[in-house]
């Protein structure tokens, strides 16, 4: 199969495209996944944290 | 320094160093007169210097057994020390090469101390020796605190600096002899090239490893961005820099890109530099520095998610814009201007989340210096990013490329977000590492302030006046369809903008040294905190707390 730079540019203008939008619709559903909201809570107040110390 | 690794990881470190002895002796043996030859001897050197200094603490007592128990802050400190040394030689250059477009004479005649060969100096010096150390200091600062774990190496940490720091005397002398690639902040040779993989690659297994031993069970946001800016930046390093040597004793290599793919590889690299080794890491400061300093948590995590994601996807396309009306294919430039204007909705996203975490608490912005270099950082980066999206517009674009306003853009991100983010990253790191109370002045904080401020702001509208006229004035056509001005119209034009250029960086390299006293006084004069009972070993209790019944 021969693969030009027409099928080149016509497969990143559709596909690229394509996964680009299931892409975000992942992160945006990571983001606002309900059980995640305890775990980026935690992660947001835990750095402000006095306790200064590596675990052993 | 040396005294916190045990004989074995002394041995090792030697065993390095006298692998970095070897090639440079090779180096020198191979290049003879050759600039090659010249980096061979730096680099036998640089080996040979370092493991003297380790030799000579090679019988000193082991470290304590209690060491896990602490926070590996030893490279960081060294980090922050090379990051102001940097810093002050790199904004030296800048102010210098300035003078130079406003004074030609201040070239002395000289080969070595052309523009040319000057300015690659200035753009390394501040981007890999200044925001590169910083990098690499907050970084090894970030994750350990971050996880609550201790960095997963003795050795590594040290091998990462050090190497790094090697890469960037090798670059910096090399464009003093005239060895460039000529690929824009990617101008150090092959060797030098390879050196930087090795080390970027350990960097890049370091930080992993120390990911992997985190107590947290979350990977906070600011290691999220800090990785992104190690993975990209090895991707972009390697792809950029694929050439060919003339031979192995001669500096002078060959890309293997050609034509027009060349060009849109050096600026997909180019604008990702910017994206990633300037704005991720830096953003990485961010998420960490203003809360901790603010002691608020951040607006919103989520939002800051969502931005990381944006950020790393749209940067990757934006760099074409680089190359508006070349023989880069037209699709290619309206790809590359489209991601740009989008890039405008994570990256005020992130500049929100930030102003939004400190509503409600503008007294401490308005009393503390520190956190109002942080404020002025996001203000600028919000600024910087809307000015990016705009001139990656072409019609825009026809005016402002290869003009000044350029150079303006530039530097209100350089100077304004990246330099304000680190000086307020360092300001709130210092006392904290060292164990200080305080800074040795915060008088000196808030002259470094001002200062910056005054130099940014003279350098900017400088920049921005003399690239509008001199776009302008290239633009200008008379009645009878020629050019109104020659290009030495154009130049004459822009004396005073050059002039209030200098100067505006001159107060901002006036701001760095007396940054540089004054962590060099905290450090000396002010007495270690007694209270400040950070990185002590974990006893399993609060510092000074009672043993309290379960919470």
């Amino acid at each position: 199969m021969d693969i030009d730079h027409n099928t080149l540019v016509g497969f990143a203008k559709s596909w690229g495209l394509f996964y680009f939008i299931g892409f975000s619709v992942c992160v945006v559903i990571y983001a606002f996944w309900p059980a995640n909201r305890k775990k980026f809570d935690d992660a947001k107040r835990s750095i402000l944290s006095k306790d200064d110390r590596p675990w052993q | 320094m040396v005294q916190q690794l045990t004989t074995g990881e002394r041995q090792n470190a030697l065993v390095i160093l006298l692998a970095v002895f070897v090639v440079g002796v090779a180096m020198a043996a191979a290049g003879g007169s050759d600039p090659l030859g010249v980096h061979g001897v730096i680099v036998l050197l640089f080996g040979g210097g370092l493991g003297a200094l380790v030799m000579r603490s090679y019988y000193e007592p082991e470290p304590t057994l209690d060491r896990p128990s602490h926070y590996y802050d030893d490279p960081i400190k060294a980090g922050i020390a090379l990051t102001l040394a940097w810093a002050i030689f790199g904004m030296f250059m800048g102010v210098w090469t300035a003078a130079q477009l406003a004074w030609p004479d201040l070239a002395f005649d000289a080969g070595w101390s052309t523009f040319g060969r000057l300015r690659p100096t200035h753009t390394t010096g501040v981007i890999f020796g200044f925001g590169g150390n910083a990098l690499i200091a907050t970084s090894f600062h970030v994750v350990q605190r971050t996880s609550r774990a201790r960095l997963a190496g003795q050795v590594s940490p040290w091998f990462v600096l050090l190497g790094f720091n090697l890469f960037c005397i090798l670059a910096v002398t090399g464009y003093f002899m005239g060895v460039t690639q000529s690929k824009e902040y990617a101008e150090a040779e092959w060797y030098a090239d390879l050196w930087l993989v090795v080390v970027w690659v350990t960097y890049f297994v370091l930080f992993l490893r120390t990911i992997a031993r985190r107590k947290e069970p979350h990977i906070y946001v600011a290691n999220w961005y800090y990785m992104a800016f190690i993975v990209v930046v090895a991707i972009l390093h390697i792809v950029n820099n694929l050439a060919l040597p003339v031979s192995l004793g001669q500096a002078k290599s060959y890309t293997i890109w050609a034509g027009v793919q060349d060009s849109m590889v050096q600026w997909w690299y180019g604008h990702n530099a910017v994206a990633f080794f300037l704005t991720a890491g830096f953003l990485a400061m961010l998420y960490y520095y203003l809360p901790v300093r603010a002691q608020r948590p951040i607006f919103s995590y989520r939002l800051s998610i969502l931005s990381f994601w944006g950020i790393t996807f749209f940067y990757m396309w934006a760099g074409s814009h680089h190359l508006h009306y070349t023989a880069l294919p037209h699709w290619v430039q309206n790809l590359g201007m489209t991601f740009s204007v989008m890039l405008l909705v994570p990256s005020w996203a992130s500049a929100g989340n930030a102003l939004l975490t400190l509503n409600g608490a503008w007294q401490k912005v308005r009393d503390d210096a520190t956190l109002r270099f942080i404020f002025v950082a996001v203000v600028f980066y919000g600024l910087s990013t809307f000015e990016g999206s705009f001139l990656a517009i072409r019609p825009v674009n026809a005016l402002s490329h290869y003009t000044d306003w350029t150079v303006g853009h530039v530097h209100a991100g350089a100077l304004g977000w990246v330099a304000f983010i680190t000086f307020g990253s360092i300001y709130t790191l210092v006392p904290s590492l060292w164990k200080r109370e305080r800074m040795f002045s915060p008088v000196l904080v808030e002259v470094h302030f001002w200062l910056a401020v005054a130099g940014t702001l003279i350098y900017v509208f400088a920049m921005w006046n003399s690239g509008i006229l001199q776009g302008l004035m290239w633009r200008t056509y008379t009645q009878e369809g020629t050019l109104a001005y020659s290009f030495l119209d154009s130049l004459v034009a822009m004396y005073p903008y050059y002039i209030a250029r200098a100067f505006g960086g001159l107060l901002f390299l006036l701001g760095a040294i007396v940054a540089a006293y004054n962590i060099w006084m905290t450090v000396r004069a002010v007495p270690a905190s007694i209270d400040r009972r950070t990185d002590v070993p974990d006893t399993g209790l609060a510092p000074g707390a009672a043993a309290t019944p379960a919470e």
